[in-house]
């Protein structure tokens, strides 16, 4: 499955996205993730790893089971985070 | 006032190059200790600067931010404070970052100064950024951030001096003073600020380059993809495993040749005795069982910190994850078990990458089962005793089946126990997250490496001089006193406090089919697994040590029935046959608790596991 950039102005969540997919940062929903951590925690750590509304991101890379975890080019770095915790990444 | 000792901490995100920085800044005067109460390595290094300042530098865990989210973070975070206990408040902050990669970085220093405390910031790996295009406009950045900004290259001559000259000024005009500190954790509204406001400040500051790094992009594309990144790591894996054990077996072989004839020439010059047994087998033989696995250890740690430096460690995690996560651990566990393969005390010390408390400890209590090379001697005894040297199917070698086994029983029950775990104490939280920087690959250096592996060296014989010698000190006194009767005919050993110990718990191990000499021989096995050979020859007063294994082998052939030798192969997976190991834990987990926790669930389970073989074994008719 490709992902056309043209069509991609819906809003979607950085969990569902696939290998290839780019675009930006729309919101953090921490609530969206069933994650260990709070919501409020894991929107922090999201930041801190540079995921801020704005910030451009693609999906590089893809783990074999699953397709997780999944490595995401955060405008100019390379993080990797799990699709569960990417739940709460809106994405443009 | 002058003279006095200037104190430094360096403090910078995970990757930023701080450790190289401190490297080239401290070369090798450098203190490796823990802060008290907590396993967070505390390293700290010594300096002068041009001027002749004394300076003591502390190199900080890396943070994103001091909001302290593991006991890591928390020391970074109290020690920038003043509030960890037995640190002053440090005179100046050195904030590191890598150049090219300035984000998180600025973030933090714009959190950083609300902590009132003297600042610089040094911009590191100036000179990877200045060949992929990158400018910074230091004075501007350094006027938007109000703090002085400097350029550092770690890995170079020289590339340092701009920030020596600095800290002079500094110190000698406390030309940065101290302004109160108000800071408190940012809420989520003040991080996204923050960083809104850094990304401003870099927007008007420095220039990227149109293309990114293209190598590293490159790179990742074979070693991150699906397949072939799995198997590029199993090659990693299968030289690492080649290398701990065929490289290192002739310097093992030689630093044992050299105890064993320190131990001879011990044995030669000093009168038969108390005295002589003590030096010869108590502290020659003792301490010398486990020197011998220094080779190992430095290789294993020359792979990790290689693999480390280079950038690969942060993508091992990431094919990992998944596959570890079915067994409830998390994808940095995978290096720590790897390397207990080896030695249980080097991966027990490298789970220290593992931030969340939990999973730590869940790697450190399964690391023991991994099968460690001390089983290998008593593995290979008892396989060649009493497995027939015999093709099955054609071409496999049963004895190497047998020992194929072993180590997939090791390791499958290492998964077990993780899952039990996880769903025992654990069940209801959902896994930790799995959230962290693929840093850009970087070729190593060797000038670092050499002085990683020299500090853990260094922290491992120490550990071999001090608790591990205190252990092999009783060891030697359980299987020496009382000393036997005058003209006693058996072994020495047999009339000592281990076989009285060992007598009285034969009837406990009498259901597994272990005899007395057995259970005698476990326990100098305490020591070290691979003693209890060297014991068991005792026992059977067979002269002539290790060497005498096959002698033994054979002996034990008419001695023992085959069921006890399945049996006996079934503790040797499972039981904590290493006191070194268990101080490890002790230490890296900082207390008792979690020590006995690791040596009953062990016990236990190699109870159960040898009740069960001998059982089965003498029901199929090899009792």
């Amino acid at each position: 499955m490709t992902i056309d950039l043209h069509e991609s102005g819906s809003v979607r969540l950085l969990g569902h996205a696939r290998r290839g997919f780019s675009g930006t940062v729309h919101a953090l929903k921490g609530g969206n993730a069933e994650s260990s951590l709070s919501a409020a925690e894991l929107e922090s750590r999201l930041i801190e790893l540079g995921f801020v509304e704005g910030a451009h991101v693609e999906v590089l890379h893809e783990g074999l089971i699953g397709r997780d975890p999944i490595a995401v080019r955060v405008e100019n770095i390379t993080v990797a985070v799990r699709r569960r915790e990417a739940m709460a990444v809106v994405v443009i | 006032m002058e003279a006095a000792l200037y104190n430094i901490v360096l403090v910078g995100t995970p990757n930023s190059g701080k450790t190289s920085l401190f490297n080239a800044l401290t070369g090798s005067r450098q203190k490796v200790a823990n802060y008290p109460g907590v396993t967070v390595e505390r390293k700290q290094g010594f300096f002068v600067t041009p001027r002749g300042r004394q300076v003591s530098l502390i190199d900080l865990p890396g943070t994103y931010s001091l909001r302290g989210r593991s006991p890591d973070e928390e020391i970074t975070r109290d020690v920038v404070l003043g509030r960890a206990k037995g640190e002053t408040l440090p005179e100046l902050v050195l904030c590191v970052a890598d150049a090219t990669n300035l984000r998180l970085a600025i973030r933090l220093v714009l959190e950083m100064k609300h902590t009132g405390r003297p600042m610089v910031l040094a911009l590191n790996m100036f000179d990877i950024a200045k060949r992929r295009g990158v400018t910074v406009d230091v004075p501007a950045l350094s006027a938007a951030l109000g703090i002085p900004v400097v350029t550092s290259i770690a890995v170079r001559k020289g590339g340092t001096d701009e920030l020596l000259q600095l800290t002079d000024t500094i110190a000698a005009e406390a030309a940065e003073v101290a302004r109160e500190n108000d800071w408190r954790p940012h809420s989520v509204a003040e991080l996204r600020a923050t960083q809104r406001e850094a990304d401003r400040i870099i927007k008007e500051t420095v220039s990227l380059p149109a293309r990114p790094d293209t190598w590293t992009a490159r790179v990742d594309s074979v070693v991150l993809h699906p397949v072939f990144g799995l198997v590029i790591l199993a090659a990693i894996l299968f030289v690492m495993f080649q290398a701990v054990f065929a490289w290192a077996q002739p310097v093992m072989e030689l630093i044992a040749g050299g105890f064993e004839l320190l131990g001879q020439w011990v044995q030669a010059t000093l009168p038969a005795g108390l005295l002589q047994s003590f030096i010869q087998n108590g502290v020659i033989s003792g301490v010398g069982s486990v020197i011998v696995f220094l080779p190992q250890i430095i290789i294993i740690f020359l792979f990790i910190l290689l693999l480390e430096d280079f950038g690969y460690m942060a993508r091992a995690a990431f094919l990992m994850d998944r596959i570890m996560g079915g067994a409830g651990l998390h994808g940095r566990a995978f290096i720590p078990l790897l390397s207990s393969f080896a030695c249980a005390i080097p991966g027990i010390m490298a789970t220290r990458v593992i931030d969340n408390r939990r999973d730590r400890l869940t790697t450190i209590l399964i690391a023991p089962l991994m099968t460690c090379s001390a089983r290998i001697p008593v593995y290979t005894l008892i396989i060649s005793a009493f497995i027939p040297a015999k093709q099955v199917w054609g071409w496999i070698n049963l004895q190497g089946l047998v020992m194929f086994g072993l180590y997939v029983v090791g390791i499958a029950s290492a998964m077990a126990v993780s899952a039990l775990i996880k769903f025992f104490m654990w069940r209801d939280d959902a896994p930790a997250p799995f959230m962290l920087e693929l840093p850009d690959y970087k070729l190593p250096r060797l000038r670092s490496i050499a002085i990683g592996i020299y500090t853990r060296a260094m922290m491992f014989l120490q550990r071999a001089g001090t608790t591990i010698f205190a252990m092999m000190v009783l060891i030697w006194f359980l299987a020496s006193f009382p000393q036997p009767p005058v003209g006693a005919t058996d072994p020495g050993i047999d009339y000592s406090l281990a076989a009285i110990i060992g007598r009285f718990i034969e009837p406990v191990l009498a259901p597994l089919g272990f005899n007395w000499q057995i259970a005698v021989a476990l326990i100098p096995g305490m020591a070290a697994r691979e003693v209890a050979v060297a014991a068991l020859g005792t026992v059977y007063s067979i002269e002539g040590g290790k060497e005498a294994a096959e002698q033994i082998g054979t002996v034990l052939a008419t001695k023992w029935s085959l069921a006890t030798a399945l049996s006996l192969l079934a503790w040797y997976i499972f039981a904590p046959q290493c006191a070194s190991t268990l101080a490890v834990i002790k230490r890296e987990t900082g207390g008792w608790r979690w020590m006995w926790i690791t040596f009953f669930y062990m016990l236990a389970l190699a109870y159960v596991a040898s009740l069960i073989t001998y059982n089965i074994a003498r029901s199929l008719g090899a009792g």
